[in-house]
């Protein structure tokens, strides 16, 4: 063949195939080494992993789409520090799967939302935020105070996260539903958002 | 990171740009068996595809990339464990608690490494300490006149208080108190209000059902409202005579005379200024379940000398 190039141009398989050796470059140079980093693997000190409870509520972070308008990653700028408190750093998020970082702010960054308002505030705000910030644009979640949980699928969770390499014992697994029966999805909710960040000091 | 990472980072990166330049010389020869300028011998839709060369620009703008890719592989932190010649990073990110990341925050100025997030803050400080400093010098009471101060207050107060508080700090009927009545839970000197803001309270009704019964609970809140000089219809008389027999247990925190108690944060119930709202039905869920206040601590977040000028403007709100 004089013009090797040709075969590629017009091979549209083997075209796919060099492009994705040469984009897995980028994947072997940017991702891989990081899965091996001692950084990303090891918590700060005294975290703890999400209760039965913090753990549904994190999942109805998941389903009401919180993450749309909300990231959980405060950045190194004096900006974002002098607002939320210290930028996260990696040894917080060593339990998230998936992770909730997020990448768009229509509302303020929750990393480290925990202990920042009362538990009340929470439950008035999330009813309807314009209760207690008029200028919020923030959907209401009425409904998180009427559905209640079975927990019926909490233990199977916390198993799947132990798998993982989140630190349950046998009986955090064993007390889960009993920990989740009956509570309103508000409270779950609630519950996660006052952990969050709460784990560097 | 170990060596074998870095290893392998910097082969596999280094390997690529040098095997790009090597692309781009092989991609500059003409290999197609035809001359230079003329047909490929195909033409789409009347396009004909004419062997030229790659543009000149394009390829000395391919050159330069590669050599700065080189320059900025030795300046800044990409191979592995390779810090670089600026010692430059954008944080302390391994740091595992607030004391490990203001020790990697001394050491990386120690060592003279350049990161980013320490130097915006040391800039900034150098800027804004020596104000605020200044003010934390002067009490509330006489820094209330500077209205560049209460301006600053202001702004920290949007960013940090508005959010129970309101933006116009009028607090809200479900237990944010309002700020700008001069009616005060924790007293509304200069030092009360620093001292509510460096610890935070929490103030705590607690829940009457068990011990009065909803009649007790009727006859109590019907004491209570009348307290403020309302109007009541005649027939609430007996209601309230046996309602202020009650009211001895409440006197214990609101005092004889429900004027409240500002050490224990207990409200005035004899004005007409109402936490949890005051209608009827309010202050029997406020007697029945009781009532848990929570206002955070501001110590961590902002420190004592933005405390202060905090404190500055909430003063001035109602002086």
């Amino acid at each position: 063949m004089k013009n090797p190039h040709e075969l590629i141009e017009k091979n549209v398989g083997l075209l796919t195939v060099l492009i994705l050796i040469a984009i897995s470059f980028g994947a072997l140079v940017q991702i891989m080494p990081l899965m091996f980093q001692q950084q990303v693997l090891e918590p700060v000190k005294g975290l703890k992993p999400y209760t039965a409870l913090q753990l549904e509520g994190r999942d109805i972070y998941i389903r009401e789409g919180c993450v749309g308008c909300h990231s959980q990653m405060i950045r190194p700028f004096r900006a974002e520090t002098e607002r939320y408190g210290h930028y996260s750093v990696a040894g917080e998020s060593v339990w998230e799967h998936p992770f909730l970082w997020g990448s768009k702010r229509t509302g303020p960054d929750l990393a480290r939302v925990g202990g920042r308002y009362s538990d009340e505030w929470h439950r008035v705000h999330l009813l309807n935020p314009r209760n207690v910030v008029p200028e919020s644009n923030m959907p209401g979640f009425p409904w998180l105070a009427e559905n209640t949980l079975t927990g019926e699928d909490t233990a199977k969770k916390m198993e799947v996260f132990r798998g993982f390499g989140v630190p349950y014992t046998d009986e955090d697994i064993a007390g889960a539903q009993d920990a989740v029966k009956g509570k309103t999805e508000m409270q779950a909710l609630i519950a996660y958002l006052q952990s969050l960040g709460t784990y560097l000091n | 990171m170990t060596t074998f990472w870095t290893i392998w980072i910097s082969v596999i990166t280094l390997g690529l740009i040098i095997g790009c330049f090597f692309l781009l010389r092989w991609a500059l020869a003409n290999k197609t068996g035809v001359p230079e300028g003329e047909s490929m011998g195909h033409a789409f839709d009347g396009i004909e595809e004419i062997n030229n060369q790659l543009p000149r620009w394009w390829t000395i703008l391919f050159y330069i990339t590669i050599v700065w890719g080189f320059i900025y592989l030795a300046l800044y932190p990409g191979l592995g464990a390779y810090q670089g010649l600026l010692g430059w990073k954008s944080s302390n990110q391994g740091v595992l608690s607030l004391e490990e990341s203001a020790q990697a925050r001394a050491d990386a100025k120690e060592e003279g490494l350049l990161v980013e997030y320490d130097r915006e803050l040391d800039k900034a400080a150098d800027v804004y300490d020596p104000i605020f400093e200044e003010y934390a010098k002067v009490p509330v009471e006489e820094l209330v006149n500077d209205p560049e101060a209460v301006k600053i207050g202001q702004r920290l107060f949007l960013q940090n208080c508005a959010q129970c508080h309101g933006s116009d700090a009028r607090g809200a009927n479900v237990g944010f108190p309002n700020l700008t009545d001069d009616d005060w839970l924790y007293g509304g000197s200069g030092a009360k209000i620093k001292e509510t803001l460096m610890l935070g309270r929490r103030p705590i009704m607690p829940a009457w059902i068990d011990a009065m019964g909803e009649q007790g609970i009727k006859e109590t809140v019907a004491y209570v409202l009348s307290l403020s000089g309302r109007e009541q219809e005649p027939e609430m008389t007996a209601l309230i005579d046996a309602g202020k027999a009650r009211f001895m247990v409440c006197a214990a925190c609101h005092g004889m005379d429900g004027k409240g108690n500002q050490m224990l944060g207990a409200p005035n119930l004899t004005d007409n200024v109402w936490l949890y709202g005051s209608t009827e039905q309010s202050v029997t869920d406020t007697l029945t379940y009781g009532r848990n206040g929570v206002m955070p601590s501001f110590k961590k977040t902002l420190g004592d000398d933005k405390i202060h000028v905090v404190a500055t403007y909430v003063y001035s709100l109602s002086h």
